[in-house]
């Protein structure tokens, strides 16, 4: 089916007959061009600005336990009048409000910010525009991926006003706290409400999954083989598939939750002994047999979060050395290996656990081996911008903090992996150290840079630069100085997700590191304000993007009109001649993928 | 816009079919996740072991015979006889109805041979062939609704469509809902 039948097939009723041009007039209202659109381009700023507003009450949430940890002696009477006595009583978070806190952070960052926000955003609004196609394969099905997502983000948001409080088992919903309502308050309508945001959420990624799979295997323009693909295409592609085949077994999951519940069933529950409650019912569940179903999901997920970041910076990275990148095929066939290993590595999640240790040195190995592909991308990025002739706009800086980050967290991955240290170091700050590195902040990195590279494609206008240098200095020395102490505290044993260390007598010496942490954290977060304000001033008076292609860059999506109509290309669609990262290539500065390969030109 | 189309995109696999198969290797997927927990369950201790109703075997028989008059009304579509494909798909939806019913039928008999199958005391062996039964049992229900849609479809004399894009991808969808059946079917005999 060709791309034109599949933009207007939603419109094919009303216009009985139409030819070959695209630029006839549509009718556009408020509400079909801004609210339920169906141009890729526009679904991909909603998922942004959502994941922005996440962002944002997520990275509040994480302020306000920082305060906790921080400054357990401190009293902020203000805080109550904002938030209510359920949160903050005399003047301090309360332990329930610390738990929903932390669990409710974990979960809108993982799934709402550097999911929805970050594949959502970037597939959505890079698929069409570098592969070549005026829209998604169904333009309607990513539509209501969005709505999907929104009215996700409505439930989770209404579980914070429960009486009983949101969730508060951790973002990785073990059972029984999640299982049994009267475990503690946030398992009661707080948790009911976790599992249909979550449910929602699913159902959204797998709507979005599906549709950038098929544009990118389906609606590739002329010329544009699949080894022709900018590492972008290929690394949301990946992700895709990793999200197709693994959230439907956190479903099943969820659903089994859903029946201990709510239906008396002993999957997961059995007759242990609950404070307050007596012994339960339930026979012959198994509380692990969540964790194999969550980590299937969980390990992919963390990799979800990841590819896409590391194809933006694969491509940033290039394209801002004027060089081409190092070794093209390598990296498709890491990302191909790091997607395959993601699915046999979930137990290392679980090495204490009891699992047995023979079955755990398997893991051991298999999670080692994801170190493979992990360097052959750390070598070739370092390798692409070696010697280059490198312009460090904003997007680079971010591109070249996520390569840092990624090392620094990557080598923690492999301490953990070990399973002999792990039992040391698991559920402690080291872990929370390594995959906020390797995950949080360096997903978050390549988020940034994506969305400083692309802003001139989404809007037409340019951010601001000082307020973005000020952004990346602040915002990557501040994320060493919060996350690397962290390491230090987890080798001493620090446990995570505790409410207070300062009358722990083992932790009490890392009360003035904590509250170092905990004011680094502040001063970061209110540099990301600095952000959001740039983002949004500068979509009504930024500068105006006068160039059609201001980075002098390769991909298809800078040969469309400065701001695209709907359908991307007004003409035909270009057709591609060769890859995208023809940089410097026989004296020439930059060879765009649209231009024929020349009689006398050399190969790369 | 047929002009636009070059020869090689009509080779290529329709859009929408292809969505269905990337769909299909999702659903797949939950219900690996599901046997997968059922064999790790099954392995500890505290398992009930019970036989499936006889009325299972009745449904998967059905839901074989339903996939025949698929095939035939896509056929008939293909071939122009509105009327033998209108019968069929009529049909077809009809045999899902009747598997939801047996399948009814089944969980009834498990419940008055004494096999309680939620609630205290409910083992999770019988609560796993409730959840995955009646799991595969929406995913049939999809189908049904699809069937009706496209009976819908074709009735009302406005649109006239020729094209088989839409039958097709319902007809894989309930083949693959046969296919998911029959598996899931010999996993619950083999494997308890
Ligand atoms: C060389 C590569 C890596 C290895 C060997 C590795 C290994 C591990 C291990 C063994 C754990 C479990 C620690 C524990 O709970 O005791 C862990 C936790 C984690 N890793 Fe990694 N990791 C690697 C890279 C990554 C990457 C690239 C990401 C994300 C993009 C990531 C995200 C996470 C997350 C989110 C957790 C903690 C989940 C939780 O308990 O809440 N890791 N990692
Ligand atoms: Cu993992």
């Amino acid at each position: 089916m060709s791309n034109e039948a599949v933009l207007h097939a939603h419109e094919a009723a009303v216009h009985q007959v139409h030819g070959d041009h695209h630029e006839h007039h549509h009718h556009e209202t408020f509400i079909t061009k801004y609210v339920f659109s169906m141009d890729h381009k526009m679904i991909a700023k909603q998922f942004l600005i959502t994941g922005m507003v996440w962002a944002v009450l997520g990275g509040l949430m994480s302020v306000l336990f920082r305060i906790q940890l921080g400054y357990p002696d401190a009293h902020f009477p203000w805080l109550q009048d904002i938030l209510g006595k359920w949160w903050v009583q005399d003047g301090r978070i309360t332990p329930q409000a610390y738990y929903a806190l932390v669990t409710t952070h974990g979960t809108v960052l993982v799934f709402f910010v550097l999911t929805a926000g970050l594949s959502g955003t970037f597939a959505n609004f890079l698929i069409p525009l570098q592969v070549g196609a005026r829209d998604m394969a169904s333009p309607f099905m990513n539509m209501l991926s969005y709505w999907f997502f929104f009215t996700a983000s409505l439930v989770m948001l209404s579980s914070m006003f429960v009486e009983t409080g949101p969730f508060s088992g951790g973002w990785t919903a073990y059972p029984p706290l999640s299982a049994l309502g009267d475990a503690s308050p946030g398992s009661k309508t707080g948790m009911d409400l976790w599992l249909i945001a979550m449910a929602l959420f699913v159902i959204s990624s797998l709507l979005g999954g599906l549709n950038y799979i098929a544009t990118v295997l389906n609606m590739r323009t002329k010329g544009m083989s699949m080894t022709r693909m900018p590492l972008t295409i290929w690394a949301l592609f990946f992700t895709a598939v990793l999200g197709v085949l693994s959230f439907p077994v956190l479903f099943s999951g969820f659903i089994l939750l859903i029946f201990d519940r709510n239906f008396g069933t002993s999957f997961y529950l059995s007759d242990i002994f609950v404070n307050g409650v007596g012994a339960l019912p339930n026979e012959g569940g198994s509380a692990i047999l969540y964790q194999h179903l969550f980590w299937f999901l969980g390990h992919p997920e963390v990799y979800i979060i990841l590819l896409p970041a590391m194809g933006m910076v694969s491509e940033i990275l290039s394209t801002n050395a004027r060089k081409p990148i190092f070794g093209y095929m390598a990296m498709i066939g890491s990302l191909f290996a790091i997607a395959v290993l993601a699915f046999l590595v979930w137990a290392h999640h679980m090495f204490v656990t009891g699992l047995n240790p023979f079955l755990g040195s398997i893991f051991v190995l298999l999670t080692l081996l994801i170190a493979v592909p992990s360097a052959i991308k750390v070598f070739n990025w370092l390798t692409t911008i070696w010697r280059g002739n490198i312009r460090f706009t904003p997007g680079m800086l971010f591109a070249i903090g996520f390569v840092s980050l990624f090392i620094s967290g990557g080598l923690t991955g492999i301490w953990l992996g070990n399973s002999a240290l792990d039992i040391h170091l698991h559920d402690t700050y080291f872990v929370i150290a390594h995959f906020h590195i390797v995950m949080g902040v360096a997903s978050m990195f390549g988020m940034f840079a994506g969305i400083y590279h692309w802003f001139p494609k989404m809007y037409g206008r340019y951010l601001n630069n000082t307020l973005a240098y000020i952004h990346f200095w602040v915002t990557i020395a501040g994320a060493y100085m919060i996350f690397w102490p962290m390491h230090y505290e987890g080798l001493a044993g620090m446990p995570r997700r505790y409410y207070d260390y300062s009358i722990w007598e083992s932790f009490k010496q890392f009360a003035d590191l904590n509250r170092f942490i905990s004011t680094i954290a502040i001063i970061v977060f209110a540099t990301q304000l600095l952000f959001l304000f740039n983002f949004f001033y500068s979509i009504f008076k930024g500068r105006k993007v006068t160039q059609q292609n201001p980075w002098n860059s390769n991909t298809l999506e800078w040969t469309t009109p400065i701001r695209p109509g709907h359908g991307n290309w007004p003409g035909e669609i270009p057709e591609v001649h060769r890859w995208a990262y023809d940089y410097g290539k026989d004296g020439r500065d930059f060879i765009p993928q649209t231009e024929p390969i020349g009689a006398d030109e050399s190969h790369h | 816009m047929m002009t636009a189309m070059s020869t090689n995109e009509q080779k290529r696999i329709h859009p929408h079919k292809f969505t269905l198969w990337v769909g299909i290797g999702s659903i797949c997927m939950m219900f690996a996740g599901l046997t997968s927990a059922y064999i790790v369950k099954r392995n500890q201790s505290n398992w009930l072991e019970f036989d499936l109703p006889v009325s299972f075997w009745y449904s998967s028989f059905v839901i074989l015979l339903s996939s025949v008059f698929m095939h035939l009304s896509v056929k008939s579509f293909k071939a122009r006889e509105i009327s033998r494909y209108k019968m069929f798909i009529t049909l077809t939806a009809s045999l899902g109805l009747v598997f939801a019913l047996l399948q009814w039928i089944g969980f009834t008999a498990l419940g008055n041979h004494g096999i309680q199958l939620l609630g205290q005391g409910s083992n999770p062996a019988a609560s796993f062939l409730v959840v995955i039964v009646c799991l595969h049992l929406l995913h049939v229900a999809g189908g049904v609704i699809a069937l009706l849609v496209m009976l819908i479809k074709a009735y009302s004399s406005r649109s006239k469509n020729y094209s088989s894009v839409s039958i097709e991808v319902v007809s894989t969808y309930w083949h693959f809902v046969d296919v998911l059946w029959i598996y899931l079917f010999i996993f619950l005999n083999w494997i308890k």
